[in-house]
């Protein structure tokens, strides 16, 4: 267990390591880095194996850092950090694999990478509101870089206003942090001691903080309406980055929301939560429709992460055990399922066709010359549909349950959502993977043909995606694996005052 | 009132050992000096003036902590000694940069000028006696306006200089006119005594103009929106290195010096402003400039493409954080104030210092021009992303926690019941702004690829020692800022 925070260390040396490795050869980054990465995951695992659920935070360091302000150096672990911790271990390591082919300044690539994850490693394991925050801010400005530097399609624009959108966030958070602080009188940042601090606060003041906060957390898991940055960001970003962005950053802002906003102030939340729902609802639905009628492949799978995520966030709104658990094994789902469709689409099909409009794509029968693609691309389209086997469906099904507790009317729209996922998941099959039957008929077959151009997959991708394949069947048949972390770390008093309070 | 001269020597030490050293950099240039080449004689020149500095720092800690001295002219405290060595460091790495970098003909010259103005820097840090106080300013002010207009080759640094030197005049005569007035109305020049007598009058016409006139100074001063508009041609017109004092050490000594001005001196007319209903005073004032250097650096800063006159503007943008530090050290203690001044100052200098090695190297301070610079000077690049980022406030590096120490301060005031909760909301949201023209600046140093043919940036190794001390204290006073906010208790 102790060896937990080393996740967060071995990430930010290995950065260092990758950078100076850069300037000699290109394939020792990428070396050091795959080795950083499975090292995290290694840590996770091994943690993970000796883990014993409980209620309450595990204490893993807890040291003073800066004693003026009562802020320390406390990392801690519960099932529901240790869940995001493994989800982060595993897409660090596939994200490495699909950046294989980075050739153009590949140590600096790999440095920042690995800085950020060093950074998501960090938010996760923090047990107090400060050091969260600051692994927070470390884990914006390497997205800056990663996208300005080694990505497509507009991607200075995509990489300001991702980042714009994260610091705005995170400033409201820090607005509200400081207010908490500020105002509970409490000597320390320890969310049990501000949330104590907290409770005697007046209902107004409690309702403007828990609005700040839960605000600046949201716009990073991209709720309705501050989602806007999430689309362009993701299809700016370079393969492994959108992974990593729609795979694990988006749930630092859902696990901000669970772990910080929510606990800090329960009379806050109970205020806010049917508007939390609402514009959770709002987002399953509108951003899946408009996953529907984009002509580029990785703008589908950038709204329907936004889509995705809607369901994250109802269920933290529905507040009870089950619908926060549920949320919890979709954060992870989400973060497996969304990797493996960015890279299939960034990595394997953009990088060997050089388009992702489906207009082009459709000419192209990718079934036949990429079929590794197409197979990688249906799993995990059916993973993303929520069909049973696949993580998605427990997860998914729990919210709905869950939610359906405390709101049928809620469940029954969130429920339509899952329809719209299956309709712009099949009609991107359709179009990309198998769209050629109609459209090769008045296309002659020329010699130019370019089909059999494409390189054809290489072991890293190949590996990468059955390492996520994998994980999304593993958890889809075995879903308790990680429940059985989830739902007795729910039973700690933190939570308990959220979820008694969640009934509307 | 006996008037013990021995003490009053070893307290001021450090500025003796500073003259020493600044007479002995101009009489060995003339003796030594002029059978070597200019290279050599500016190597000669900072060393000597780091020798001096280093007399200076040993003097400041022999000095200790020893209440008042001379009567009462000067208090050594814990902020004065601080900010002393604050000041000390933030000129050792100014003078640092000199070697191979510039381009001055009269680098003994240059050298003894800086450490005059060190000598005023650290005199302001101690000093509780409103003469002396404002001699301390002069000398410190005189020095930096020959500084700005010492490279007589270009025409810029002239107008800088002569920018720089009339509005400095005019706050000055404000600043006497203030404290005439406050001498006329108290019957002292000694801050103790005036706050004596300030706390059973009550507050007059008089009283709040001659407060009024100490804070356009202190603005002046401290580059702060309306009394801001020096600032951008100074940056941009002075030497880079000239440039690195006037932003640095200048600011944090000026900022000391008021700070304890307006508290041990006119503390009982502060007014103030932590509920709506302000109380009149200076602080409402102060938090009146602070409120509008925050909007003119931050929005003034998008509409630049050079890169010294965006620091200029987030200089701005950053006294108006500082101000707010001032409001709060009245309550909580001038730590935070000194430990984000002190900060601020260690990325300025650093990100001045790029500058003035880009400029050896005849490369332009547009934005486009440092396209590229990554790959031309991968240090350079690295130190600037430090630099800038701290500025931004960005974990872990200096800045954030600065601004996380002044913005605490300001909402345990009265939380948001208050305009100073308020003032630093605005301050955090204004945050996302700053970041947006840090990063600009970045984008065309690191993202950016320069010109196939563009040839490697040599950077001098003291210029390369100096940017990496500075960006290592940056890091590491981030991480451990415990260290200077005990120093300061």
């Amino acid at each position: 267990m102790n060896a937990l925070p080393w996740t967060i260390y071995v990430s930010f040396a290995g950065a260092a390591l990758a950078l100076l490795a850069g300037n000699r050869a290109a394939s020792v980054a990428r070396a050091v880095a795959l080795a950083t990465a499975l090292g995290g995951l290694a840590l996770a695992l091994v943690a993970a194996a000796a883990f014993k659920p409980g209620p309450g935070l595990q204490t893993l360091v807890n040291v003073p850092w800066i004693a003026e302000y009562g802020i320390r150096y406390h990392l801690a672990v519960d099932g529901i950090s240790l869940t995001l911790i493994v989800l982060t271990g595993i897409a660090a390591v596939a994200g490495v694999l699909f950046s294989w082919n980075i050739t153009e300044r590949t140590g600096e690539f790999f440095a920042l990478y690995l800085a950020l994850i060093g950074g998501v490693y960090g938010v996760f394991l923090s047990a107090d509101a400060f050091v969260f925050f600051v692994f927070y801010e470390i884990a914006i400005v390497p997205k800056y870089f990663l996208i300005a530097i080694w990505g497509s399609t507009n991607r200075e624009y995509g990489a300001m206003k991702l980042v714009l959108y994260s610091f705005a966030g995170s400033a409201l958070v820090l607005a509200g942090l400081l207010w908490a602080y500020a105002a509970s009188g409490a000597n320390s940042f320890a969310v049990a001691d501000l949330a104590a601090a907290g409770a005697q606060l007046s209902p107004g003041v409690q309702q403007g903080i828990f609005a700040l906060v839960f605000t600046g957390f949201a716009v990073l898991a991209g709720m309705f309406p501050f989602h806007t940055w999430a689309p362009t960001g993701h299809v700016a970003a370079p393969t492994a980055a959108s992974m990593l962005l729609a795979g694990v950053v988006m749930k630092l802002g859902a696990y901000g929301c669970l772990r910080v906003a929510m606990p800090l102030f329960p009379a806050g939340f109970v205020y806010w939560q049917p508007v939390i729902a609402i514009l959770a609802i709002i987002g399953i639905l509108y951003a899946g429709c408009i996953a529907l009628v984009q002509e580029d492949f990785k703008f589908v799978i950038g709204y329907s992460s936004v889509s995705h995520m809607g369901f994250v966030i109802l269920g933290l709104a529905a507040a009870n055990a089950q619908a926060v658990s549920g949320a919890v094994l979709q954060m992870f789902s989400h973060g497996v399922i969304a990797g493996l469709l960015f890279a299939v689409v960034g990595r394997m099909v953009y990088e060997r066709t050089h388009t992702r409009q489906f207009s082009d794509l459709r000419r192209l029968p990718l079934h036949k010359t990429l079929p590794f693609a197409a197979l990688t691309f249906v799993l995990a389209g059916l993973a993303s549909m929520g069909m049973p086997g696949f993580s998605g469906f427990p997860a998914e099904l729990t919210i709905l349950i869950g939610t359906w507790k405390t709101s049928p009317l809620w469940a029954g729209f969130a429920g339509l959502g899952i329809l719209i996922a299956a309709a712009f998941t099949l009609r991107a099959v359709q179009v990309s993977f198998f769209g050629s039957t109609e459209a090769a008929a008045p296309a002659p077959a020329a010699s130019h043909d370019p089909h059999h151009d494409f390189a054809p997959i290489t072991w890293p991708e190949k590996a990468g995606a059955l390492l996520l394949i994998a994980t999304t069947v593993y958890i889809g048949l075995k879903p308790d694996v990680l429940l059985d972390w989830i739902v007795p770390a729910l039973r700690s008093p933190l939570f308990q005052a959220v979820l008694k309070g969640g009934q509307p | 009132m006996t008037l013990n001269y021995l003490s009053l020597l070893h307290a001021l030490l450090p500025e003796a050992s500073l003259v020493l050293g600044a007479l002995v950099v101009l009489g060995f240039d003339l003796v030594v000096g002029r059978r070597h080449d200019l290279a050599q004689r500016t190597v000669y020149a900072t060393v000597l003036g780091l020798l001096a500095v280093l007399a200076a720092v040993y003097h400041t800690y022999d000095a200790r902590v020893d209440g008042e001295v001379f009567g009462g002219v000067f208090l050594l405290d814990s902020l004065g000694m601080a900010t002393r060595l604050g000041v000390l460091v933030l000129t050792a790495l100014t003078l640092a940069l000199l070697p191979g970098v510039t381009k001055v003909r009269q680098p003994a010259e240059y050298v003894a000028v800086i450490l005059f103005a060190t000598t005023g820097f650290t005199l302001m840090a101690v000093v509780q006696q409103l003469l002396v106080a404002f001699v301390a300013l002069e000398l410190a002010s005189l020095s930096l306006y020959i500084l700005a207009g010492f490279d007589r080759s270009r025409p810029d640094s002239a107008e800088a200089a002569l920018k720089y030197f009339l509005l400095g005049g005019i706050s000055a005569a404000f600043l006497l006119f203030g404290f005439s007035l406050l001498y006329g109305l108290t019957g002292s020049i000694a801050l103790p005594e005036i706050a004596r007598q300030l706390s059973v009058q009550a507050m007059t016409p008089l009283l709040l103009v001659a407060v009024l006139m100490t804070v356009v100074a202190f603005g002046f001063k401290a580059a702060a929106a309306p009394f801001h508009l020096w600032a951008p041609d100074v940056y941009q017109g002075a030497p880079p290195i000239s440039a690195a004092l006037i932003a640095s050490g200048s600011k944090l000594a000026g900022l000391v010096m008021f700070t304890r001005l307006l508290w041990s001196g006119v503390g009982p007319a502060a007014g103030n402003i932590a509920t709506f209903n302000a109380v009149p005073g200076w602080v409402p004032a102060v938090a009146l400039v602070a409120v509008l250097s925050l909007l003119v650096g931050n929005l003034g800063a998008l509409a630049q493409s050079n890169v010294r006159r965006i620091l200029a503007y987030s200089a701005i943008a950053h006294a108006g954080v500082l101000l707010l530090g001032v409001i709060t050290a009245g309550k909580f203690g001038p730590a935070p104030l000194v430990y984000y001044a002190g900060t601020y100052g260690l990325a300025t200098v650093g990100a001045f210092g790029v500058i003035a090695v880009l400029d050896a190297a005849g490369i332009g301070g547009s934005l486009a021009d440092l396209a590229g610079l990554r790959q031309r000077s991968p240090l350079l690049a690295f130190c600037l992303v430090v630099f800038l980022l701290s500025l931004a406030g960005i974990p872990p590096l200096a800045g954030f926690f600065g601004k996380f120490a002044v913005f605490a301060a300001a909402l345990k005031l009265n939380g948001l019941a208050g305009w100073a909760g308020w003032i630093s909301v605005f301050a955090i949201a204004m945050s996302a702004v700053g970041l947006y023209y840090y990063l600009l600046v970045l984008k065309n140093a690191v993202v950016v690829p320069g010109r196939s043919d563009a040839a490697p940036i040599k950077v001098p190794l003291a210029a390369a020692t100096a940017l990496l001390v500075a960006a290592g204290l940056i890091l590491v006073l981030g991480l451990f800022p415990s260290a200077v906010l005990q120093a300061i208790s």
